[in-house]
């Protein structure tokens, strides 16, 4: 019994699945496809190539448990040092969407150390309950105490769909979980909405570093969970006037995982560094020459209150430490602007920065792949171009 | 770098995955379609760091480090490739029955091979594959196992394997800065790429890896339930993929750099 199998009838032989094959398991025999099922990984890649319908594939058939008891959409209120992440305030508003599509309603989970007034401010934000977890041994985000409670919140409260932040944090969490539950996570999704028929989630998500974009779904597992990237969704309104419940529920300190010891924690400079939070990050690549150069980034980025970028050249260079690494193999950012200088726009640093809402670039070379997915571009000398931009901007934003 | 013992020998285990070539990886404007024909496979580049440290741990402490990669019969290759940079020996899970696995499922087959290999004392894992981009499946292997994490980490502080229990000292990169966790083994982490530059195979690690023998390990071997693995066995569904909304084309501005600067403040003077 195979899972995928090509209809024959419907094939034409035109080839089209051959060539979106990632793993060459498609040939044309007899002019027909015929797909090798020892390479296949059913990643279904070819069933959005044909036209004819001709391929088909077994979809799960199963339903995993009783699923009408799950209802309500839970928000992971991460937080830290008493303060809440701002991706939470987003997830809250999406929460809402959701949950009055569904006619249900929203909670958040907060759990920490002290943190209990904060409860009234998700509440402001959208949350109709706030499950509560204050306690000395939550101080401290650890992953393992935190997927021990919030699992057990699951099983007793049976939420239908749980979101967290696409952050460091969040997604270390939100694995954990699903795999205890035995549920659907969907990592780093840019939508969500309602399928209102089958009243499920219904996730949208970037993928082969955002060249492609994926739908998924989990039908047939409650919680439905999904991480979401962070600066792409509106952050929900405080309304002070807002009233909801706050349910305490208390962490049973034999718990506590005692393999895994918080030692230290040490800030960096966040208003050069936090690539996550910044709305206008200032990028610098080779074209800067030398690491002194960085410093008309920097002057750039002061005025704009921005934070600093970097393509991978210059951090291989050891021009500036990893932690400002924009692309493939460092940070994927969102911002609402995104200035690359001296930047040449390759593919593996698009992939971490094509998503920002305006792109602007500078660099000499006309030809610059990084043109290709400006918004707004200048050709010319960044010596020249980015100290004047610095002047006008400075001017352009204080008060006349 | 602590205090290890080499008397004791340490078992380093690598996942690792053969993903395409995800710079290469275009659409096809008129079909919509991804275009992968010709594109390579290649190593996750993530993982090529957890090879790494593996091989430093390794170096440092005395013992064996294992490769495992979970895929088709062709993903070979990139064990081959690990052996090629000095990893012991590497392992093939592969089974039809595993297709279509996701991150759970695929989770919970690699910590199946797990228990069946010799006792080890760390897995360490890409922080992500750059194909999916989940992050998931290293805390999913570590819950299967029930065993303590330490994601995104950019820095193995020290490793002591002469204390009751062993554990493991590293910084996790953070969005605002770093923490340090002290772990105990066996546990798993998952590393970032500053934690150190990979080395280039040497010809000697070629010659060996062509001839290594690699094992491979099927369901058969692992005696997952079948509705647990594969489509079946997957909470998530994939309904359909397609490309991104196209950008317009942009404004780009040639000339003098006082008026280029000047038309371009004054585009998005209104939007700072």
């Amino acid at each position: 019994m195979s899972k995928i199998k090509i209809i024959k009838d419907k094939c034409i032989g035109c080839g089209l699945c051959i060539s979106a094959c990632p793993v060459d398991a498609i040939k044309l025999i007899d002019k027909k496809a015929v797909i090798d099922l020892d390479k296949c990984t059913l990643c279904k890649a070819c069933l959005e190539s044909c036209k004819f319908d001709a391929i088909e594939i077994k979809e799960q058939t199963k339903k995993a448990k009783d699923l009408s008891d799950y209802k309500g959409v839970w928000v992971f209120a991460e937080n830290s040092n008493g303060n809440i992440a701002p991706v939470v305030f987003e997830l809250l508003n999406k929460a809402r969407q959701l949950a009055d599509d569904l006619g249900t309603e929203v909670s958040a989970i907060l759990l920490g150390h002290g943190i209990e007034k904060k409860a009234e401010e998700l509440i402001q934000r959208g949350a109709d309950k706030v499950y509560l977890v204050d306690s000395k041994d939550l101080g401290h985000y650890i992953s393992e105490n935190y997927t021990i409670k919030i699992a057990e919140l699951i099983e007793k409260y049976k939420p239908e769909i749980l979101l967290a932040g696409a952050t460091t944090t969040g997604r270390s969490l939100a694995a954990r979980i699903a795999v205890k539950c035995y549920t659907g996570l969907t990592a780093d999704c840019t939508g969500l909405e309602i399928d209102k028929d089958k009243k499920i989630l219904i996730q949208t998500r970037p993928a082969f570093g955002g060249n492609i974009m994926a739908q998924i779904i989990s039908p047939n597992f409650r919680p439905q969970m999904a991480t979401v990237r962070h600066k792409v969704m509106p952050e929900a309104k405080p309304d002070p006037a807002r009233k909801g419940e706050i349910i305490k529920e208390s962490f049973d300190s034999t718990n506590v995982d005692k393999r895994i010891k918080f030692l230290d924690f040490v800030k960096e400079d966040v208003s050069t560094v936090n690539l996550a939070e910044a709305d206008v990050i200032v990028s610098g690549g080779r074209g800067l020459g030398s690491p002194e150069n960085f410093k008309i980034i920097e002057e750039l980025a002061k005025n704009l209150d921005a934070a600093i970028g970097s393509s991978r050249a210059c951090v291989d260079a050891g021009w500036i430490p990893y932690s400002h690494q924009v692309g493939q193999t460092g940070r994927t950012v969102c911002p609402k602007i995104y200035i690359a200088c001296g930047i040449s726009g390759q593919i593996q640093h698009l992939v971490g920065m094509q998503s920002a809402d305006l792109i602007i670039a500078i660099n000499k070379d006309p030809d610059a792949p990084i043109f290709k997915v400006a918004d707004y571009g200048i050709v010319g000398d960044l010596f020249k171009v980015i100290p004047l931009l610095s002047k006008k901007l400075k001017e352009a934003k204080s008060p006349k | 770098l602590g205090n290890a013992g080499k008397k004791d020998m340490m078992h380093i285990v690598v996942c690792i995955k053969q993903v395409p070539d995800t710079t290469e990886v275009k659409i096809n404007p008129e079909t919509n379609t991804l275009i992968r024909e010709g594109v390579d496979s290649i190593i996750n580049p993530f993982d090529t760091y957890a090879i790494e440290e593996a091989l430093r741990l390794r170096d440092k402490f005395g013992g064996k480090v294992t490769a495992i990669t979970m895929g088709p019969p062709q993903a070979e290759t990139v064990l081959r490739d690990a052996i090629s940079l000095g990893v012991d020996s590497a392992i093939l899970v592969s089974d039809r029955a595993f297709a279509g696995s996701d991150t759970w499922s695929t989770s919970l087959i690699l910590s199946k091979a797990l228990t069946k290999m010799d006792n080890f004392d760390l897995v360490i894992c890409g922080k992500q594959a750059s194909d999916g981009d989940t992050a998931q499946v290293g805390p999913g292997i570590a819950t299967h196992l029930n065993l303590p994490q330490a994601t995104y980490v950019r820095r193995v502080d020290s490793l002591h394997l002469d204390t009751s229990p062993k554990v493991i000292v590293v910084e996790r990169l953070l969005e605002e800065g770093y923490e340090m966790l002290e772990v105990r083994l066996p546990a798993l982490i998952t590393v970032v790429k500053e934690i150190n530059e990979p080395r280039m195979p040497s010809l000697r690690g070629k010659m060996k890896a062509k001839g290594a023998q690699i094992d491979v390990w099927k369901n058969s071997d692992l005696a997952i339930e079948e509705n647990e693995i594969g489509l079946e066995g997957s909470p998530t569904q994939v309904v359909k993929i397609f490309s991104p909304p196209k950008k317009e084309g942009g404004k780009i501005f040639e000339g003098e750099p006082a008026e280029t600067v000047d038309k371009l403040v004054k585009e998005i003077k209104d939007i700072l």
